[in-house]
């Protein structure tokens, strides 16, 4: 079982959360020209990398905040958490 | 290559089964390929023997970096099927049937092949609904499907859950005859004793380290093991795809997810066919051992750990508990994870790639092992021609790029959507 340090609540255990994905997919800027390769970057394309991967995850059972995980992924060890608009 | 029948089952009998063959050599990087096939699992051994078999190209090597089917061949819960509704996913699968039925005759090597019929259940009746409309769209492109009520359903799983009062009444279901399973290992086996018989070099113990690219062209491929000369490489290493692709400098429409599968303790036979849940993810099957091999969902966040968490074991079991109530009274034998390579759209790519000379067969999801044949026999197609198949245009790359997403089930990575 995981065990997550969410930024508003504490330490929890994974069921209270829901996973996001890659945190640092960035969507393409507004009211600017954006090439079918960026679209396709943002949507579809991952790096997946294997070891320290940024991540975003939802509290859903708790209070509900986007937070940012630094987590490996081949041991599963989490480093640090943050607050969603912050840098991890 | 000794043949295996009755007779020499017999000859060998008498010298106490001392001198069989080896099924295969454990083969030394040579300096120079034709074609170099990563990744020696199912879908890569069986590249090389559809390379060798159907187009003559024997000069060929399969890299793998722990052993031969020991990834996600090893792991699987062996079902075979082609239940599909869209037509670039029902005719491969359905090719890929053929090949199944065959296949033990064509390798000289029982892989065990039991179409024992698989039956999704439906708990509602839009879920009816749906399951009519994929029988008939398998009934036109040639696969058999059955709508069954709620009646027969209950003849055939009658240790199911049929009671007045439960969250998911079974409704009936949707059931393909002709799926079923197979031996995982022995289908490994099979094809790498077939390949090496045609002089495929089956090198284990060999991880790949990077790859020599000049001009946009493959000219050969760095491993632990030496140095390689070759034009020609097919990346069969679904759940390590996203690493390879990193080594290329290539951002690929996969992640790489955790799946887990359990067996229970080995019972006397309760059930001959194979049943999905279909008010949430769990499938179950029971092996000729006597065990209930069960399934589910993915854990859910990226992982390349090859072992799962316990609260996603817990959800699956709740769901097969509610479909069959006897398990609870089954002890848990072994449970294990594999890594997925899931796609964004939950269909796989067997396809070229912008680098000359480097071909991709990755994105398989939840389904690699049905697929194992018809994969490695496309994808021989694709290198050996240098263009698609038929059965495989379907797979492209492209796709995400152009909008043709095969979103069968709308299943990809994003099972918190699903």
């Amino acid at each position: 079982m995981l065990h997550i340090k969410c930024p508003h609540c504490g330490m929890r255990s994974q069921n209270e959360f829901s996973y996001g994905g890659d945190a640092t997919v960035k969507r393409p800027e507004l009211n600017k020209e954006v090439s079918d390769q960026d679209w396709n970057n943002f949507v579809y394309n991952r790096k997946s990398l294997r070891g320290k991967h940024k991540e975003l995850w939802q509290h859903i059972s708790g209070c509900r905040q986007w937070i940012k995980v630094e987590r490996d992924t081949a041991t599963h060890e989490i480093f640090k958490t943050a607050k969603a608009h912050e840098d991890i | 290559m000794q043949k295996y029948s009755i007779f020499n089952l017999i000859k060998n009998a008498f010298s106490g089964h001392q001198k069989w063959d080896l099924a295969w050599k454990d083969a030394t990087p040579k300096k120079e390929y034709d074609v170099v096939i990563i990744g020696g699992g199912g879908h890569g051994l069986a590249t090389a023997y559809y390379l060798a078999k159907e187009h003559n190209i024997t000069n060929v090597a399969i890299i793998e970096k722990g052993w031969l089917g020991g990834g996600n061949m090893g792991r699987n819960t062996t079902i075979i099927r082609s239940n599909y509704m869209h037509d670039d996913n029902a005719l491969f699968s359905e090719f890929g049937m053929d090949l199944w039925r065959k296949m033990s005759q064509d390798l000289n090597y029982n892989v065990m092949f039991s179409p024992r019929g698989i039956i999704n259940l439906a708990h509602s009746d839009a879920q009816m609904n749906v399951f009519a409309r994929r029988g008939n769209s398998m009934r036109l492109n040639g696969i058999d499907a059955v709508l069954l009520n709620r009646k027969e359903v209950k003849e055939i799983i009658p240790m199911a859950d049929f009671s007045d009062n439960v969250r998911f009444p079974i409704f009936g279901g949707l059931m393909q005859p002709s799926a079923g399973t197979a031996r995982h290992d022995a289908v490994a086996w099979g094809y790498a004793r077939q390949a090496d018989s045609m002089g495929v070099d089956i090198i284990q113990n060999c991880e790949v380290t990077g790859f020599d690219v000049v001009g946009g062209k493959i000219q050969g491929v760095r491993t632990s093991r030496g140095d390689i000369k070759v034009k020609k490489i097919g990346l069969c290493v679904a759940g390590s795809t996203n690493i390879l692709a990193e080594k290329l400098n290539m951002t690929i429409p996969v992640e790489t997810h955790l799946l887990q599968a359990c067996v229970t303790e080995p019972v006397k036979p309760v059930l001959d066919s194979v049943v999905t849940f279909g008010a949430g993810h769990f499938y179950i099957s029971q092996s000729d051992k006597g065990e209930m091999v069960m399934g589910g969902d993915l854990d859910g966040y990226n992982s390349y750990a090859q072992r799962g968490n316990l609260p996603t074991l817990q959800h699956v079991l709740t769901e097969g508990i509610a479909m069959m109530p006897f398990l609870s009274k089954l002890k848990m034998l072994r449970t294990w994870g594999g890594i997925m390579d899931m796609s964004m759209d939950g269909s796989p790519i067997i396809d070229k790639t912008h680098i000359e000379g480097l071909y991709l067969n990755c994105g398989w999801c939840y389904g690699g092992f049905k697929a194992t044949p018809a994969s490695g026999w496309t994808f021989a197609h694709t290198i050996a021609q240098d263009r698609v198949h038929k059965l495989n245009e379907g797979y492209s790359l492209s796709r995400f790029n152009t909008g043709h997403l095969l979103d069968e089930k709308g299943l990809g990575t994003k099972t918190w959507i699903s």
